[in-house]
């Protein structure tokens, strides 16, 4: 039986997910479990050189507890097992949810028109948005739960003096995924619980330990969860081949900074800024992709002090901390998930129309490999202000 | 905890507690081995042959046609594995269940070529398309007695009748229609049958596979010459007692009013739902325009390997040196059936009288088109303007059970191949339920449903997409 306090905890069958389904449980809250199947990992297992999807005939049977398996890999047919396997132990109702359609249309096939057009995409921000927190609060909501819970790294709460949601670093940075986040709405935010913000992964799975969960020890997931073994060019190849496309010619020149030809290359998606390795020139000095044309289907590589720059543009932007900018703002700004978040000056860049969809960031020191496609997600202290797209 | 009410009777049903009782000596106490030369081995041996002949009663065949095996999915392995050779070809529908769709599938690598006969939008198989398909070197035809989703009912008397004049064996999967209709493989004119326990009230993991004399089955199971050589592996006692005690009473109740009775609570029901807007019935009307699609153009989608240009026409070259040439191949010899042997000719003595009938089961009522003949226990009703899973969900959550028009392999969802066959609009196909009745079904359970049927379907219709997105 569900009621508007129901939470539905969104399971992974990682550890994390999997001790928040246990708080919240045994915390008195009625709670539902839920996993999103999100892309059938036994689709393009084996094509191209693609590893064979875990739980498949010939990977065996995992197990873990006792010997270390490899690191594991999101939703996958043992996931859903040890998920279920949990909600079990917890008393819990669960449920698999399909919303594979869903997660093709809004995360995949995005990603694969991303690399095509020379940048570098980031799924996993694509599919908060739309999947994690847009479709599975949906879910819960038509099922009568009305709020989700999530083992994200991450703290929200409600300021009322701005009458805002917010949403801030966790305890433990090391494991922060608020840059993954950058795109969450003040209504997905307003019905979200992170109940593990506050505290460290050690604790986690001590937690997870105490409530006599067996996978405490589990490995976390480390990959793009539709992508085995984390080559993206072999999944391009064998999605496009699935769909009966041709990964289209973008084969064309490699220059120096200069304008100098320096040679050819085989396709624009084999390439990512700041990128060192592959690009089939030798040099006495190391090579740096630094900037990649879906036009021209030129790339352009140059030394490692050409790959910094000053300022980048964002768009398709989303604030949480403030409401929109309407000046300019000094903020730390990250680029990457794996960047030291920096020091800049944010600036609306429009007509001066309310909501400004662009802005433009000014570094004060110049930043490493700005990578068109990527996140560029703006801080102010502990707290997000919001982020956009890198252009 | 509020009692569940239960109507997934076609995904399984609970024991009785007269099978439950007829099962429990063969546990602990005459435990014997049925192949064992001791009285422990005998006891068991005279159970499973007292099963026998219940069995060879509810089919209304010998008892050495019986095959035990542990059920339906075996049963229908066996009639395409076991009796299909390379360079044969098969005719079936494109709405059976998947262990005959799969293996047909796997023996296109056989050599064996398969026709898929697809249903009219009604759900029907029409016998004159199974006429059409047959070619000379048709061996085998299969066709389902009772759709497990829909409900619907075959028209198999009429397709054994085109298999004995094409000179083809004829196999049923009568699964679903086991227990909820009068049952005469003679009637019927197959040549093989399966059928499953746990549909009926009896245990899961055993059914039987009636193989009339002289059809030349090659075993799956092999290892021991238990079921004459048919089906290696020790017996199943207890579950093959459970099945005999659940089809004596799954008899009983074609004659006791509970068909009729059932029928009266399923109609209840499904006119209670289809009350709500923006509903209908999956496999009610013959020749009407309403199970096809609206919105989409062209065909219907088709299962794999419709016919014969397509990879599962069988593969010709040096490898395949078990090709067979069929033509020419004796018929199989139907006129010993009647006349040699006077036990076949008649009827078993214990049949009860409404398991020899030659009455289909209760049709649809409905108000249009010509009714099609369906169990009694069954309705599929399609829900514009949501998603099936969550009105499975959000029914299970208030403790009724019943299942969705897609089937889970593997973790992916697919809407269920049955109702694409019939036409279904794949979204429609997407937000189908199955609603199938048990036997102890009761008024207030129905009473209860179309309760919470409707509030379920009003507040998942609400959430539409733009009121429930949260997308900034």
């Amino acid at each position: 039986m569900t009621t508007p306090e129901t939470i539905a905890v969104a399971m992974s069958g990682g550890v994390d997910s999997s001790t928040v389904a246990a708080m919240l449980a045994h915390g008195g809250d009625s709670v539902v479990g839920l996993t999103l199947q999100l892309w059938d990992q036994t689709r393009l297992a084996g094509k191209h050189g693609t590893p064979d999807a875990p739980g498949s005939p010939t990977t065996g049977l995992r197990r873990w507890g006792g010997e270390a398996p490899k690191a594991g890999r999101c939703c996958s047919l043992d996931d859903v097992y040890d998920a279920r396997r949990v909600a079990e132990h917890l008393g819990i109702p669960y449920y698999v949810v399909n919303q594979q359609e869903r997660f093709e249309r809004d995360v995949v096939r995005p990603f694969v028109a991303e690399y095509l057009a020379g940048r570098t995409p980031i799924p996993c921000s694509l599919c908060n948005n739309h999947l994690k927190f847009d479709q599975l609060l949906q879910t819960a909501r038509s099922i009568g739960a009305g709020r989700i819970a999530t083992g994200h790294y991450a703290v929200n709460e409600y300021d009322p003096a701005r009458g805002r949601w917010i949403l801030k670093r966790p305890a433990d940075l090391a494991k922060d995924q608020t840059y993954f986040l950058f795109g969450l709405t003040q209504a997905q935010l307003s019905r979200t619980l992170f109940p593990l913000g506050r505290l460290t992964k050690p604790e986690v799975r001590e937690i997870a330990r105490r409530h006599g969960l067996a996978l405490a020890e589990k490995p976390d997931s480390q990959e793009i969860c539709f992508i085995p073994g984390g080559d993206y060019k072999r999944f391009l190849a064998a999605y496009l081949e699935e769909q009966g496309e041709e990964l289209p010619e973008t084969a064309g020149e490699l220059l120096s900074s200069g304008g100098q030809l320096l040679g050819r290359h085989d396709g624009i998606f084999n390439f990512t800024v700041g990128q060192r390795k592959g690009l089939g020139i030798s040099s006495p000095t190391p090579l740096y992709v630094l900037n990649i044309d879906p036009a021209s289907h030129r790339v352009t590589v140059g030394a490692d002090e050409e790959l910094a720059t000053r300022d980048l543009r964002a768009r398709r932007l989303n604030w949480i901390g403030i409401p929109e900018l309407t000046g300019p703002m000094r903020v730390k700004i990250k680029i990457r998930h794996r960047h030291e978040a920096a020091w800049a000056t944010l600036e609306p860049v429009s007509p001066a129309s309310a909501g400004a969809d662009e802005v433009l960031a000014t570094f004060d020191q110049p930043q490493r490999a700005v990578t068109p496609g990527q996140s560029a997600v703006f801080y102010d202290g502990d707290e997000v202000v919001g982020g956009g797209w890198i252009a | 905890m509020r009692p569940r009410v239960y109507m997934d009777a076609n995904a399984t049903t609970p024991l009785l507690p007269e099978v439950v009782e007829a099962m429990r000596p063969y546990w602990m106490e005459r435990f014997g081995n049925a192949s064992s030369i001791h009285l422990d081995g005998q006891q068991a041996h005279a159970a499973v042959d007292r099963a026998r002949e219940t069995m060879a009663g509810f089919f209304n065949c010998h008892a050495a046609e019986v095959v035990f095996n542990s059920g339906g999915t075996e049963g229908d392995n066996t009639a395409l594995f076991g009796l299909l050779r390379p360079g044969d070809h098969c005719i079936t529908t494109s709405i059976e269940h998947s262990a005959i769709l799969q293996a047909a599938q796997r023996m296109a690598q056989n050599g064996v070529e398969t026709t898929f006969v697809d249903p009219a939008p009604s759900g029907l198989i029409d016998p004159a398309e199974i006429e059409r398909a047959i070619r000379p070197h048709t061996r085998l035809i299969s066709v389902m007695l009772a759709n497990n989703e829909t409900g619907v009912l075959q028209p198999v008397e009429e397709i054994g009748k085109i298999a004995g004049a094409a000179g083809a064996f004829f196999h049923i999967d009568a699964v679903q229609g086991a227990g909820k209709v009068p049952f005469d493989v003679r009637r019927f004119g197959c040549h093989l049958c399966s059928i499953s326990a746990h549909k009926m009230h009896g245990p899961k993991g055993v059914g039987a596979l009636f193989v009339r004399r002289g059809t030349p089955i090659e075993p799956l199971l092999v290892g021991g010459s238990h079921e004459r050589r048919r089906r290696a592996g020790t017996e199943n006692v207890p579950g093959i007692v459970g099945l005999a005690k659940a089809a004596e009473l799954a008899m009983l109740s074609l004659e006791d009013g509970t068909i009729p009775r059932l029928a009266a609570l399923r109609d209840r029901l499904e006119k209670g739902i289809l009350a709500l807007p923006g509903t209908g019935v999956n496999g009610a009307r013959q020749s009407a325009p309403e199970g096809r699609h609206e919105n989409s153009p062209g065909q219907a989608q088709r299962s794999p390997g419709k016919d014969a240009n397509n990879d599962l026409a069988p593969r010709r070259g040096a490898a395949n040196s078990f090709v067979h040439h069929n033509l020419g191949a004796p018929a199989p010899d139907f006129g010993t059936w009647e006349s040699a042997n006077p036990i076949f000719n008649d009827c078993h003595p214990e049949r009860p009288r409404a398991q020899r009938g030659g009455v289909e089961g209760p049709a649809v009522a409905s108000s249009n088109g010509i009714p099609v003949p369906r169990v009694a226990n069954t309705t599929n009703i399609w829900f514009d303007q949501l998603e099936g899973e969550a009105l499975v969900i959000a029914l299970d959550l208030k403790g009724v059970s019943v299942s969705g028009g897609s089937a889970c392999h593997s973790g992916a969802t697919e809407p269920s191949h049955v109702l694409m066959a019939m036409g279904l609009d794949r979204n429609r196909a997407r937000a189908s339920l199955r609603f199938s009745l048990l036997k102890t079904a009761t008024e207030a359970e129905i009473d209860y449903v179309l309760q919470v049927v409707p509030q379920a379907v009003e507040h998942l219709r609400a959430l539409s997409p733009a009121a429930a997105g949260t997308l900034g």
